[in-house]
């Protein structure tokens, strides 16, 4: 137990102590210093409770509920404050509801409720705490050298760094607890935190669009805060019961806990920017691009899926809460991996593809079988990888070549050798067999297969030539060689090079090792769950295939890749070619320089269009759908 | 003799021949188009000695590194079709086909020429088109025979698969015109002669490599087949020779398609090949699901 208190505290301790310091060099010290210790302390955790598998702890402290009532209400005010200074009263008004609710509930019902653990730790949590541990540590140490070049880049502007690091620590600190609470009161605090943090990365230039967009992400997470702090009441008032385990043990005995999974379905639903509130997370892309590495990948968004994946047991096609799940996912899923075909700036491509993703498992845990369970677990650790490496080699190359558009990504292999593979680990580890990604929709293929309604194979088999496409087109970009091109990779930052090096090594390990981790870690955690693991869709010869082409696909480069002895010639054009493979002779006998430009199929796979039919969609079903939880509520009254 | 002989002898003999009956059927294609266009047609062994005509030719090559990806695309295809007669698992098949393709695209737009670009991207496109037939293929013999596996497949005791999937396999038999880049749908290239010289996602590739390309379509294409042969085979040997004269008709009608349709828009292919995959495709399973 101790050890999740220090996982707690000691990113919080960090994040006061950098908030006071205005030098480069102690930062640097402390940030790389308290990442490698709250790494290796992940570590530890998941290596002392992986034998026990899980552990529950009492850790019964009335101070510590009252400090963080005493926190919540401070934060009821800020937000309340803040809203009304920059003109956005919805945030008030959902402020204004919240706080008290959450206020008279904890004061009345909650004291009279026994809550047996507070803490504890099963297998999805050492998941969680391995990818919070690692990832997140390692985008806090590429943070360094980034906002050092995003100082310069912004020289006019006061030196907010400190606080950039607060919050990024705080938000560390907040995920350890969020995924470490089993009293559904403590869970509601550290995701109120999550909520708070990201509302601050997201407006941190305090440029106007950016002001807007985290008011945006704010008034969205609040929506799903006050759906969490609507489960709390339920759940205190009717049921008794604010253990998240005894909650979801009653749910798997068949006692009707409908109103209480919606509720924390729809929370879970908003923090995981599905479809309609993904429009938050797009508007994340304003922050310094660590932020949305740190959103994107291990904290935030995994919030809502982590909640969504944990009430998987009392989830199905069966269930009003199982059924909205596993449409919103499955809509989501098709609707933003289309918009992704039609974006040029690639972290726009990042983040729909990350929408897609969160479909994807948000659908699996809505299903709620155990091979759904089982892909969904996979797919959020290979993302939670994959994603951030893209991400921050987006950000690099920005630096670098001053363009996250994928249409000045030519070259790429000439300008910044290590950052383009680099890149293409990510992509490929994103959509391509035999990586980790595309093991994991196999499973999601299967599970949506089986999963009672034919509806769900639709999502996914139009959804995953979509995601081939919007992948495969930049991947080509990337990889295209173009002449005359020098390496400017030298003036990198050596931390930011390391820490790509070691994602990009994390998704080969992971890839490789993934049928270690499936064995070690999901199956016992499902056999936890789920009376029999039965129908994984890998059985463990094709388990062995992928990892062999795995290796395959490294060796064939080491040994083949750009070794030839032909004679290289320019290439073909619709004129006489130059001879440098940029310029040919057009008409009149004028020098034309070569331009190449991807597909983008605006008119076919628009991002309004498609943004416009999903909200409707959803919102619709998710209308629908507590209509029907609402009258159902009415006629037992 | 055991399993494990069983299939090592079908990969084995799928390696060594595939190349010659796909050369083959190339060349047949070829004699009987030229036959429905009038002309009496090249030699049956026509596509052999063009492979053998290519490799002889001078080594040349636009950037260092396209060899490798087209090295990756054979060998990917050759593994395609090895899963497949080794009895393999569909979905597997179906995603090592996907890898090989990619690797196609990516050998393309390495070359960073316009030409071969345009075909990258539209070989892109069609992939994005055909790909979700084909993975309702796959999930109807899962919904009939309650396995992805093909030997569960050969082994189904019931009638043969097209008795359940009338509908996707005429939905399948569409975008093998796609697979087999015939004609309205050979965007991406195509096998025709006024597109010998600038052929599309090929432009850039000569010698060797592009007979090592022409090598993995005969390998696809055999494999492609074998994925027709699914639909019919139910284990005992008339619905075998069944199955052999449906590839034969199959291939044929292609080659009859490719000679009566002119070239159509990407629009086209893309909307007409989604329609099929939700009008055939979809419907079938829909109907599969709540009867089976």
């Amino acid at each position: 137990m101790s050890l999740i208190i220090f996982l707690i505290v000691f990113p919080l301790i960090v994040a006061l102590v950098l908030l006071g310091l205005k030098a480069d060099r102690p930062r640097d010290l402390v940030v790389a210093g308290s990442t490698a210790v709250i790494a290796a302390a992940s570590l530890v955790l998941a290596v002392k409770y992986f034998a026990e598998g899980s552990a529950y702890f009492p850790a019964h402290s009335e101070a510590v509920s009252y400090l963080m009532l005493i926190i919540e209400a401070a934060i009821g005010v800020l937000i309340f404050v803040l809203g009304l200074r920059h003109k956005k009263y919805l945030a008030c008004v959902l402020a204004l509801i919240q706080t008290p609710l959450v206020i008279w509930f904890e004061l009345g019902t909650a004291h009279e409720i026994q809550v047996f653990n507070n803490l504890y730790v099963d297998r999805l949590s050492i998941v969680m705490v391995l990818i919070i541990g690692i990832i997140g540590s390692l985008i806090c140490l590429y943070s360094l050298g980034y906002m050092k070049d995003f100082q310069k880049h912004h020289e006019d502007e006061k030196d907010r760094r400190p606080w950039f690091f607060f919050l990024m620590f705080l938000f560390l600190s907040a995920m350890f607890g969020l995924v470490t609470s089993n009293n559904l009161t403590w869970l509601f605090f550290f995701w109120e935190i999550t909520t708070l943090c990201s509302f601050f990365l997201i407006g941190f230039t305090k440029t106007e669009e950016a002001v807007r967009n985290s008011f945006r992400a704010l008034i969205m997470n609040l929506l799903g805060g006050l759906a969490f702090a609507c489960a709390l009441v339920v759940a205190g008032k009717w049921y008794g019961v604010l253990d998240l385990d005894q909650f979801i043990y009653y749910g798997s005995m068949g006692y009707d806990v409908t109103i209480l999974a919606a509720l924390l379905v729809f929370a879970g639903i908003t923090k995981a920017a599905q479809m309609p509130f993904s429009s938050w997370l797009l508007g994340a892309m304003v922050a310094p691009t660590p932020t949305s590495a740190l959103l994107h990948s291990s904290t935030m968004v995994k919030a809502g899926v982590f909640l969504i994946v944990k009430l998987a047991p009392v989830m199905g096609w069966g269930t009003l809460a199982g059924m909205m799940a596993m449409l919103v996912g499955g809509i989501t899923f098709v609707l933003a991996s289309c918009a992704a075909i039609s974006q040029t700036n690639a972290k726009r491509v990042l983040a729909y593809s990350t929408v897609a993703n969160l479909g994807l498992i948000v659908a699996c845990g809505g299903i709620g079988s155990s091979e759904a369970v089982w892909a969904a677990i996979m797919l959020i650790i290979f993302h939670a990888i994959a994603k951030s490496l893209l991400f921050l080699c987006v950000g690099t190359a920005e630096h670098q070549i001053g363009s996250r558009d994928i249409e000045d990504m030519d070259g790429m292999f000439g300008k910044l050798p290590r950052i383009a593979k680099f890149m293409v680990i990510g992509i490929c580890g994103m959509f391509l067999a035999p990586f980790g990604m595309l093991i994991s929709k196999w499973a999601a293929l299967k599970a949506f297969v089986d999963c009672g309604t034919p509806l769900m194979m639709l999502f996914i088999v139009f959804g995953s030539a979509v995601t081939l496409f919007f992948w495969t087109k930049w991947l080509g970009k990337l990889i295209a060689v173009m002449a005359g091109q020098t390496s400017i990779e030298e003036r990198v930052h050596k931390v930011e090079l390391g820490v790509l090096t070691g994602l990009a090594a994390l998704v080969v390990v992971v890839c490789v090792a993934f049928p270690v981790i499936s064995q070690s870690l999901v199956v016992p955690y499902l056999a936890g769950i789920f009376e029999t693991v039965d129908g994984l869709a890998l059985s463990n010869s094709n388990m062995i295939i992928m990892v062999l082409m795995v290796a395959l696909v490294i060796l064939l480069p080491l040994v083949f890749f750009g070794k030839t002895k032909k004679r290289i010639v320019p290439v073909y054009m619709a004129g006489v070619n130059r001879g440098d493979d940029l310029t040919f002779v057009g008409a009149m006998e004028k020098d034309v320089p070569v331009s190449l430009r991807n597909w983008y199929m605006e008119k076919w796979f628009g991002e309004k269009k498609m943004c416009l039919a999903g909200n409707v969609l959803t919102i619709l079903l998710l209308v629908v759908v507590f209509a029907m939880i609402a009258g159902g509520v009415l006629a037992n009254v | 003799m055991s399993n494990l002989a069983m299939i090592i002898l079908a990969v084995v003999l799928y390696i060594l021949l595939a190349p010659f009956v796909g050369g083959f059927l190339a060349g047949l294609d070829r004699k009987i188009t030229a036959r429905m266009q009038g002309r009496f047609g090249p030699p049956v062994l026509q596509p052999f000695y063009d492979v053998l005509k290519l490799m002889e030719k001078e080594a040349i090559t636009v950037n260092k590194v396209q060899d490798f990806y087209v090295l990756c695309f054979t060998v990917f295809i050759v593994l395609t079709g090895a899963f497949f007669f080794a009895s393999g698992d569909l979905l597997l098949i179906i995603f090592t086909l996907t890898l090989a393709s990619v690797f196609l695209v990516v050998a393309a737009y390495s070359s960073n020429s316009p030409y071969a670009q345009v075909g990258a991207e539209r070989e892109l496109l069609q992939m994005m088109a055909y790909e979700p037939m084909v993975l309702f293929a796959a999930i109807g013999f899962y919904l009939v025979c309650g396995s992805f596996n093909i030997t569960d497949v050969l082994h189904f005791s019931g009638p043969a698969a097209i008795v359940y999937l009338p509908l996707v396999f005429v939905g399948f038999l569409y975008i093998l015109t796609i697979k087999f880049r015939k004609s309205p749908f050979d965007l991406s290239m195509s096998h025709h002669a006024h597109q010998e010289l600038v052929k599309g996602l090929t432009t850039e590739f000569s010698g060797k490599t592009l007979a090592m390309i022409e090598i993995a379509h005969w390998y696809e294409n055999v494999f492609l087949l074998g994925f027709v042969f699914l639909f019919i085979a139910n284990g005992t040997l008339l619905s075998v020779i069944l199955a052999v004269v449906v590839c034969l008709l199959t291939y044929f009608l292609e080659v009859f398609i490719d000679n009566v349709a002119a070239r159509m828009k990407w629009q086209f292919a893309l909307k007409s090949a989604w329609l099929v995959a939700l009008v055939l495709g979809f419907v079938n399973l829909m109907v599969l699901y709540y009867m089976m």
